[in-house]
């Protein structure tokens, strides 16, 4: 309870029996309280708040081009009329997943070896040091020249983004599990392979799928620079297509929004992976 | 009740220990370049199904001894035999139980328990596990994960995971060490009605002197380093040992006074390993 005697919404919850530090009976806690500090109504007011302003100021400067949200709303309803909203989202996702799957599949297992083989690590960490710099945009005209105009472009530029963090994130991981455990695996005499799938996996699996989620926001970054210029569909090339044929910036900040929401839903996803594993073993309540 | 320290002479009887430590020293180079001796000449003859513990000041090498022994660090000269043969390396015909945390968070206990048991076939696998599960108490906790069991709980774990795997001999290094005072000693009356079950050789390192005498068959006092084996004592007293009595404190007094500790000063005195 705060000194006027209201309840601060930052440390009571719905129906908590807040202690009155005047002594007495607990205090139940107004719903109201609860619905200011939820997490829906703040960040209702916030977003509300943006899209006034925002409002506001294409009103006030009169732009002609630049839209207001009820436009982009509009916007996003027109493509979804033509059916173009549904497909290029399914393009962009098809080729981040194959990229990123694909950077997983060598990335982990790269890793986990620079990792755990010093001699790997110092052979190979010079390149890997030198490529990791290069911006995946950069690498946009070999794509263009090795693939041509085609799914494997994007698909190559976002395998590029998202390998190199997967390869040094998993390496780390490898390096971070304790000696204590690497020695019982030699106490019990496990052979390599048995090592591999029965401790440093496992013992690396927290790690690596925290690296994963945040490659995985790369790689969304990724595929709308690629589409811009390799392909001909996708959410990028709407971005850049709507731009070019006709200065519908409505429909350029429409795939803006639409970029925004599908990266934020595929982190929430990669959370939930984090803590479906987490639930079993890593962040566990102890009992003493 | 006692004997004078003979452990830096090897003794002849060579292949009747199930643990021969011959002469070891470890000497280690600091990163300036000078060498760091932390073992010299350290001979220990264990035999089989005996309880012995290793204690000594702290930083003495203690630890450094038990992972030579156990294989999992070379000596700089000497060699450890077990059942006659050389050390070269780690077995699972000798479990080491470390201080703490090596049990694996993502197994369950039962997991755990199981860990070495992969080339068993199922049913029986299960029943050993089970029944180390009950040996040391944890019966109700199968499908637990390590992380919602007490310290102690996850040192039986530990325990039972060292013992299902049926060893030869069982090194132990401090286990109870990060253990609270009431635990610890529930700890140790539970190992030794474990350890009179099986009569399993056990290497113990500890820096307690009560724990040692409360525990060992033997007691080996290592000195200041680097280190040798300053002194042996055999406590031939009936389990369970009365702290109070005249021959348990005379045993206690005379390892302090082979570390060279003062009681009264708590202070390491200079001359102690004279």
């Amino acid at each position: 309870m705060t000194a006027a005697g209201v309840p601060n919404p930052r440390t009571t919850r719905q129906g908590d029996q807040a202690i009155n530090p005047l002594g007495g009976r607990p205090v139940k806690v107004p719903y109201a309280s609860w619905f200011l500090r939820s997490s829906v109504l703040l960040p209702l007011l916030v977003a509300s708040a943006f899209l006034l302003t925002w409002d506001g100021i294409v009103r006030l400067s009169g732009s002609e081009l630049f839209p207001k949200p009820l436009d982009v709303w509009w916007g996003l309803g027109e493509l979804v009329k033509k059916g173009l909203l549904l497909k290029y989202v399914v393009a962009s996702l098809f080729r981040v997943t194959w990229g990123f799957t694909l950077a997983v599949l060598v990335g982990v297992p790269f890793g986990l070896l620079l990792g755990w083989s010093r001699y790997a690590q110092e052979a190979f960490n010079p390149l890997i040091q030198a490529f990791r710099p290069i911006s995946p945009i950069a690498w946009i005209p070999l794509a263009i020249l090795w693939f041509g105009i085609s799914d494997a472009a994007p698909i190559f530029l976002i395998f590029l983004a998202s390998v190199f963090p997967i390869l040094v994130s998993s390496a780390a991981a490898v390096k971070s599990v304790p000696t204590v455990y690497l020695r019982v695996a030699q106490n019990f005499g496990l052979t390599r392979s048995q090592l591999v799938w029965r401790v440093i996996l496992p013992a690396t699996l927290p790690q690596i799928l925290t690296g994963l989620r945040i490659t995985l926001g790369v790689a969304w970054l990724v595929v709308v620079a690629a589409e811009m210029i390799a392909v001909n569909s996708g959410l990028g090339y709407l971005i850049i297509d709507a731009r070019n044929a006709g200065k519908r910036y409505d429909l350029v900040v429409a795939g803006m929004v639409v970029i925004g929401l599908i990266g934020w839903l595929l982190d929430l996803l990669m959370r939930l992976a984090e803590r479906f594993q987490a639930l079993k073993w890593a962040y566990g309540i102890r009992h003493e | 009740m006692s004997e004078p320290a003979q452990g830096n002479a090897p003794s002849n009887d060579l292949g009747q220990a199930a643990v021969a430590v011959r002469d070891v020293w470890m000497t280690y180079s600091s990163p300036e370049g000078a060498d760091i001796r932390v073992l010299e000449q350290v001979n220990i003859d264990v035999q089989q199904g005996e309880f012995i513990c290793i204690v000594g000041p702290s930083g003495c090498g203690k630890t450094t001894l038990l992972n030579i022994i156990g294989g999992f660090q070379a000596a700089t000269r000497g060699e450890v035999l077990v059942s006659c043969k050389q050390v070269h390396g780690p077995d699972p015909r000798r479990i080491f139980i470390f201080q703490e945390g090596s049990v694996f968070p993502w197994l369950t206990v039962r997991e755990n328990v199981g860990f070495g048991l992969s080339n068993q076939a199922r049913t029986e696998r299960e029943r050993t596990v089970q029944h180390y599960i009950e040996m040391v108490g944890l019966s109700g906790f199968e499908a637990a994960y390590p992380r919602e069991l007490s310290g102690g709980m996850r040192q039986r774990v530990e325990i039972a995971r060292a013992l299902a795997a049926d060893p030869e001999v069982i090194y132990m290094d401090e286990p109870f060490g990060a253990l609270d005072f009431f635990t610890r000693l529930k700890m140790r009356t539970d190992l030794l009605r474990i350890w009179k079950q099986h009569r399993k050789t056990v290497l113990f390192v500890t820096h307690e002197i009560d724990e040692a005498i409360q525990l060992a068959d033997r007691v080996v006092v290592l000195s200041r380093r680097p280190a040798t084996v300053q002194l042996v004592v055999a406590v031939d007293l009936p389990r369970p040992r009365d702290p109070d009595s005249a021959e348990y404190l005379q045993m206690r007094l005379r390892i302090l006074d082979a570390i060279g500790v003062s009681l009264r000063t708590g202070l390491v005195s200079e001359d102690a390993a004279g």
